[in-house]
């Protein structure tokens, strides 16, 4: 294997991939619309009321009545009251099965009367974003009513997730899309090479040279594991930026942003192998691709999904990518890590493997 | 005279299909030889033994000293390919696919005059897709001289062209000739092979047929000369009653077979006694084209395991 064909195969894969503005939208721009569009959907107001589970542990203050008849005046909630004798409202909607609630603390009267800063909690839950986002918003105008616009304000809004510790559905989503692209460039892109180079015999053309077989696989394959890293910064970088996702960057996630793209560019070749018309190609490609692309947690997380469902998301490589990257840059959970990366080492390891005895330059 | 390319007794099956059953082949250094044969004769897959992406069944292949399948990734520095209808990279221009093929090669190219040479100094900074038949085929040609090869494999190299195209290829082909470099040309066009090629073979259901200059052929194989008279096959079946001599229908032709010189006034007394209208009258001298479609039969449009499709014209008129 020599690196410097590797360069010079790269340099010119790069060049056409760039120049073929299909290839340059969907692998950067596309999840970027994807996110914006996501993003914007589940950040914004619902159409009907959401049932709202409100404690008020200020004694049914004036100020905190007032508050409550504020939520309701919105018309985006229906407004229930917790006694407050009911214990953590987070643990109490986790017990009812709801998803969204509202803690006004003791003294909130006073200190918003002595224009000390005082605290709303709202609990969410970020599997239902549409929700969760609505509730956020709603709320936050409703304590800006109050605040006046006052600087600093007096009342400020703390989210919580129920039953769980801070999290938004954008910080799902920001590892979700990054898994995206992870499989739909490789996927798309090697599958519909391997059956054009085929077709137009660019691999016979490229066997009369001196590039190997795994010099111009190992390029590709680079190729793509640069472009997801761009992609990652992006979203990251959009999803930080744009909707305040809490998504970190670790080096835990760098494992799954190379063996995710060896893993698909390997698995787009064996595919493509099976056949040398890229209509075809389009197909094989696209029947692998959608399941995966809707049922891995790309958009919403497994766990939303019924359990036989989720079954189905199990048997999928991007769920390992995806779950992966949500341990790595969302939850920090080392342990889960391990056991993606494990499976994803292995599916790579294999796949990889054939695609080097499938994938031929030369015909028998 | 040193042989570059020596084939004995090769055989290429595709499972109970002959492809290629049992050639011999020597190709001199420095002269151009020129492989035909129609649709499914078997030239592509010999030219692919040849450079070293097919495997044979049996019999020996020597190109350039070296076994083409068993050693490949010698043979590639020495030998440059123009496949059947040329291909590349979409998007790339044909100075960096120039580039790329030196970096490859380990050659220190000149870009410019490369272009030069082949005619495509214009187009340096145009992307593959954007070029025409013709220009494709001189990157082609570019692309196959990079490495600065010993012999150069063309597959139609002219296929589909339009004859300035062409033309400029042929000139090409010569300056190749030029340098002393071994051309190994497969060509659909029978003309071509005429004009351009030191020797020809003819390959036919996977065996050779016919070897030797084209002049060689057609003197052995053509019929001297022939009178065509503009006249309905009547007059066919009159003149063979009356007359010793060969006599064909071609395309609304009659065709009679001159010996000597006298033999044209003979046909044209029998022809005007005959009572049958005929119109004009001329000589033709027999081309390769006509010797290689008696032999192989005109040339259909089928394809064997193996063989590309053809884009060329058809040889028949």
């Amino acid at each position: 294997m020599n690196p410097r064909n590797i360069f010079l195969y790269l340099h010119i894969f790069a060049l056409g991939y760039l120049r073929s503005r299909i290839g340059l939208f969907f692998s950067l721009v596309f999840p970027v619309i994807l996110i914006l569009l996501f993003g914007a959907i589940f950040s914004s107001s619902g159409s009907s009321a959401i049932n709202i589970y409100v404690q008020n542990q200020d004694h049914n203050s004036p100020i905190s009545q007032k508050f409550i008849a504020a939520l309701n005046e919105t018309g985006a909630f229906n407004v229930n009251i917790v006694s407050p004798s009911s214990g953590n409202l987070s643990t109490w909607l986790s017990n009812n099965g709801d998803t969204a609630g509202i803690v006004i603390p003791a003294g909130f009267a006073a200190q918003f009367m002595n224009h000390t800063p005082v605290r709303v909690t709202v609990y969410t839950d970020p599997a239902q974003g549409a929700t969760a986002g609505t509730v956020q918003g709603v709320v936050q105008g409703v304590v800006n009513e109050f605040n006046l616009g006052g600087t600093p304000p007096v009342i400020t809004v703390r989210s919580l997730n129920v039953g769980s510790t801070s999290f938004q559905y954008i910080d799902y989503l920001v590892p979700g899309l990054i898994g995206f692209t992870v499989l739909t460039s490789p996927m798309f892109a090697t599958v519909n090479i391997s059956s054009e180079f085929k077709k137009y015999k660019l691999f016979r053309q490229l066997s009369l040279t001196p590039l190997t077989r795994g010099e111009w696989l190992t390029a590709a394959i680079i190729w793509f594991i640069v472009l997801t890293a761009i992609s990652t910064v992006l979203m990251v970088s959009i999803g930080e930026l744009v909707y305040g996702a809490k998504v970190t960057l670790t080096l835990l996630a760098v494992p799954f942003l190379v063996l995710g793209p060896l893993f698909f560019v390997s698995l787009g070749l064996v595919a493509g192998s099976a056949t040398n018309s890229p209509e075809s190609a389009a197909v094989i490609g696209n029947l692998i691709t959608f399941p995966m692309m809707f049922l891995s947690g790309t958009f919403f997380p497994v766990s939303m999904f019924p359990s036989w469902l989720q079954d189905v998301a199990f048997c999928l490589p991007l769920y390992y990518v995806i779950d992966g990257l949500n341990n790595a840059m969302v939850f920090g959970n080392v342990g889960r890590v391990l056991v993606d990366l494990t499976v994803i080492v292995v599916l790579a390891i294999v796949t990889f493997i054939a695609a080097i005895h499938l994938f031929k330059w030369r015909e028998k | 005279m040193s042989n570059v390319i020596e084939v004995k007794r090769l055989i290429k099956d595709y499972g109970s299909l002959h492809a290629v059953n049992g050639i011999d082949l020597e190709v001199h250094k420095g002269e151009v030889f020129a492989f035909l044969g129609p649709n499914g004769a078997g030239k592509t897959t010999t030219v692919e033994i040849l450079e070293g992406i097919r495997p044979r069944t049996s019999g020996s292949v020597d190109v350039l000293g070296i076994d083409p399948w068993h050693d490949g990734l010698k043979l590639i520095h020495k030998i440059g390919v123009i496949p059947q209808g040329f291909n590349f990279f979409e998007k790339i221009t044909p100075a960096e696919a120039i580039r790329f093929y030196a970096g490859l090669f380990r050659k220190n190219t000149n870009v410019d005059e490369l272009l030069k040479k082949v005619q495509l100094e214009d187009k340096a900074k145009d992307v593959f897709d954007s070029l025409s038949g013709g220009q494709k085929q001189k990157m082609g040609l570019a692309l196959s001289m990079v490495n600065d090869p010993e012999i150069l494999f063309l597959d139609e190299p002219t296929s589909g062209l339009d004859p300035q195209a062409r033309r400029a290829i042929w000139d090409v082909i010569r300056s190749l000739k030029a340098e002393g470099k071994t051309v190994f040309l497969t060509t659909h066009y029978l003309e071509e092979a005429q004009i351009l090629a030191d020797r020809v073979a003819i390959i036919d259901l996977g065996k050779i047929i016919v070897t030797g200059t084209p002049s060689e052929i057609i003197q052995e194989h053509g019929h001297r000369e022939v009178l065509r008279i503009e006249a309905p096959p009547a007059m066919a079946e009159y003149l063979r009653s009356h007359l010793d001599l060969q006599v064909d229908v071609r395309d609304s032709t009659v065709e009679v077979e001159i010996r000597v010189k006298e033999d044209v006034l003979r046909v044209l007394n029998v022809a005007e006694t005959s009572g049958i209208p005929w119109e004009g009258v001329t000589t033709h001298m027999e081309t390769l084209e006509d010797v290689f479609i008696r032999m192989v039969g005109k040339m259909d449009e089928g394809t064997v395991a193996g063989e590309g499709k053809k884009g060329g014209a058809p040889l028949g008129k």
